[in-house]
């Protein structure tokens, strides 16, 4: 059908839907690496975390409006998409199943190929892309995950990941514990950090550090418990929790750099906004000689535009998801993704 | 001369008082907060001889203890000459690889049976001497507990480095490595600590066959 147009310009479209959390974007990326759109609507929940079935009625109801803003900040027509990408996990079931079932029905209504993608490389892949780094050992922070990655025949490695809860769920929920809430669009964990850049004092709190696996949820049990207590001040008991948890992100992130001697390191999730862990890893990075490389928010965040970049990736190695194979992973492991791509970048 | 340069500590290799010596220093890490890294760095220079001495104690060679500063951060030990058994996994064969890895799960067994966890258990903190003994080095992040759940989380990382580095034969490795372990530990302690490794994986956070853990 549109064939010929492909073989005529060369360059490929790829429209990617990211729907594993409270997230609903949809991105359009060209095969020459151009973002074309990336669009994203988040579910806001009015208190505590995420109801999965809540955030999956949010996506459900954002979607169309999303798919049109993205066509339309792209300049293209549907007819124009080559094929579709989608998070296939890992993340909340009832969320994945909303993107999922938007890509199958795009993927049938525009007869293009599906693509599935592993929600974890794509961050990855996005902050490759976005920052220039080619083969980096990456430490991917968020809500929802807490690993450090790099590449090593064939697969994105796991090198070093949480134990019990991730490191971004340990601050959020302290964050709670604490009676903050998002100000000002700020998100909570954002909150925390301004009030941890005014203490002074630190309180010391369990670090634990397993090989270059982490445990998190002895630290949050006793930050908890001194904020009951009420003898430290807020600010300094953000401070004390804020250095730990980072300062154990960079102490197995630092193992995983000496150990892998990669070039580069890269920072993402939505964690790597937080000024005081850029600066940590900016100097481990500098003491191994490895470039310090920073995913920018837009990006860092859960977005469409890595769905699609991915998809991308996958589709020129040949790789698509057939609709019977389409069904969604929620706890597709990093490690289990075949990622052949990898290689030839790193030598181009 | 230094000759490695870890995420936790230096190692130097120097003369002293006529003999080589490795000189591990755990230097101030920069990124951390002053009184959070001195107080990391001290509670690990003292506890490290401790479980290497404790480790002696059940029959696992590990390098003898000259002198330990904390204030400095710094323990003078022997230096144990040979490779790790990182380099040499990839240049044996088959059968000495199932050997060594056997060799190496009795000893896990043996720091375990005596309630040390090593906490870092890695193919590049074994060394193979040229007398054909395995040393183990490095247990900066030991401790001592007999808990079948970090008697698990020991394995479960070695199991990870196995994996992670040398993915074409860290099933087979690993397999010996419990074979070995099986050996010193008696079959029951050995399947309680395998189930345990199993649910310490499916305790990650996205593991495709995770499901509820047992009822017990």
């Amino acid at each position: 059908m549109s064939s010929d147009r492909r073989v005529s310009t060369g360059t490929l479209r790829c429209l990617g839907i990211e729907s594993t959390a409270d997230d609903f974007g949809v991105g359009i990326v060209s095969s020459d690496g151009e973002i074309l759109a990336n669009v994203v609507s988040t579910y806001i929940p009015e208190k505590g975390g995420i109801h999965p079935r809540e955030a999956a009625r949010h996506h459900a109801e954002a979607a169309g409006k999303v798919l049109i803003e993205a066509l339309e900040e792209a300049d293209i027509s549907p007819d124009e998409i080559d094929f579709i990408a989608f998070s296939q996990g890992p993340g909340m079931g009832p969320c994945l199943r909303t993107g999922a079932t938007v890509a199958r029905a795009l993927s049938a209504y525009l007869k293009v190929p599906l693509v599935g993608v592993n929600h974890l490389v794509a961050h990855i892949e996005i902050g490759k892309l976005t920052t220039g780094a080619k083969d980096p050992v990456t430490l991917f922070v968020s809500g929802g995950s807490t690993i450090i990655s790099a590449f090593e025949a064939g697969r994105y490695r796991i090198f070093g990941e949480t134990l019990d809860i991730a490191a971004g769920n340990c601050i959020d929920v302290f964050a709670r514990e604490a009676g903050l809430r998002p100000e000002k669009g700020l998100p909570v964990a954002a909150v925390v950090e301004n009030l941890a850049r005014r203490g002074r004092k630190f309180i010391p709190l369990p670090y634990v550090v397993k090989g270059m696996d982490l445990s998190f949820s002895g630290l949050l049990t006793a930050a908890t418990q001194l904020l009951r207590e009420g003898r430290h001040s807020l600010e300094d008991l953000c401070f004390s929790f804020q250095e730990v948890v980072f300062s154990m992100l960079t102490e197995v992130t630092e193992r995983a750099l000496a150990h892998t001697e990669k070039p580069e390191v890269l920072l993402t999730g939505g964690v790597a906004a937080n000024r005081r862990l850029q600066e940590m890893i900016r100097i481990i990075a500098e003491e191994h000689d490895a470039r310090f490389c920073v995913v920018s928010k837009e990006y860092a965040l859960d977005n469409g535009a890595m769905i699609a970049w991915t998809g991308i990736l996958a589709y020129r190695c040949g790789l698509t998801t057939p609709i019977e194979e389409s069904q969604v992973k929620l706890r597709w492991r990093l490690d289990e993704v075949y990622a052949p791509w990898v290689e030839e970048l790193k030598g181009g | 001369m230094l000759i490695k340069k870890g995420a936790e500590a230096s190692l130097y290799l120097e003369e002293w008082h006529g003999r080589r010596v490795i000189v591990k220093r755990r230097l101030p890490k920069p990124y951390r907060l002053p009184q959070l890294d001195r107080a990391i760095r001290a509670q690990r220079t003292k506890h490290e001889p401790l479980a290497i001495h404790r480790a002696k104690e059940v029959g696992v060679p590990t390098p003898i203890i000259f002198m330990v500063d904390p204030s400095e951060a710094t323990i003078i030990m022997e230096f144990v000459e040979g490779k790790t058994v990182k380099q040499v996994l990839d240049e044996i064969t088959e059968r000495e690889r199932i050997d060594l890895c056997t060799r190496i799960g009795e000893l896990i067994g043996r720091l375990h049976k005596g309630g040390i966890i090593h906490g870092d258990l890695t193919t590049s903190n074994m060394i193979l001497t040229s007398s054909g003994n395995v040393v183990l080095v490095d247990f900066g992040l030991s401790e001592l507990s007999k808990e079948v759940e970090s008697r698990g989380v020991d394995l479960h990382l070695m199991k990870r480095a196995l994996f992670s580095t040398h993915h074409k034969y860290a099933e087979e490795c690993f397999e010996a490595i419990i074979r070995g372990y099986r050996d010193v530990m008696g079959a029951e302690a050995t399947d309680e600590v395998l189930k345990k490794i199993r649910e310490i994986e499916m305790r990650g956070r996205y593991v495709s066959e995770r499901r509820l853990p047992p009822k017990t």
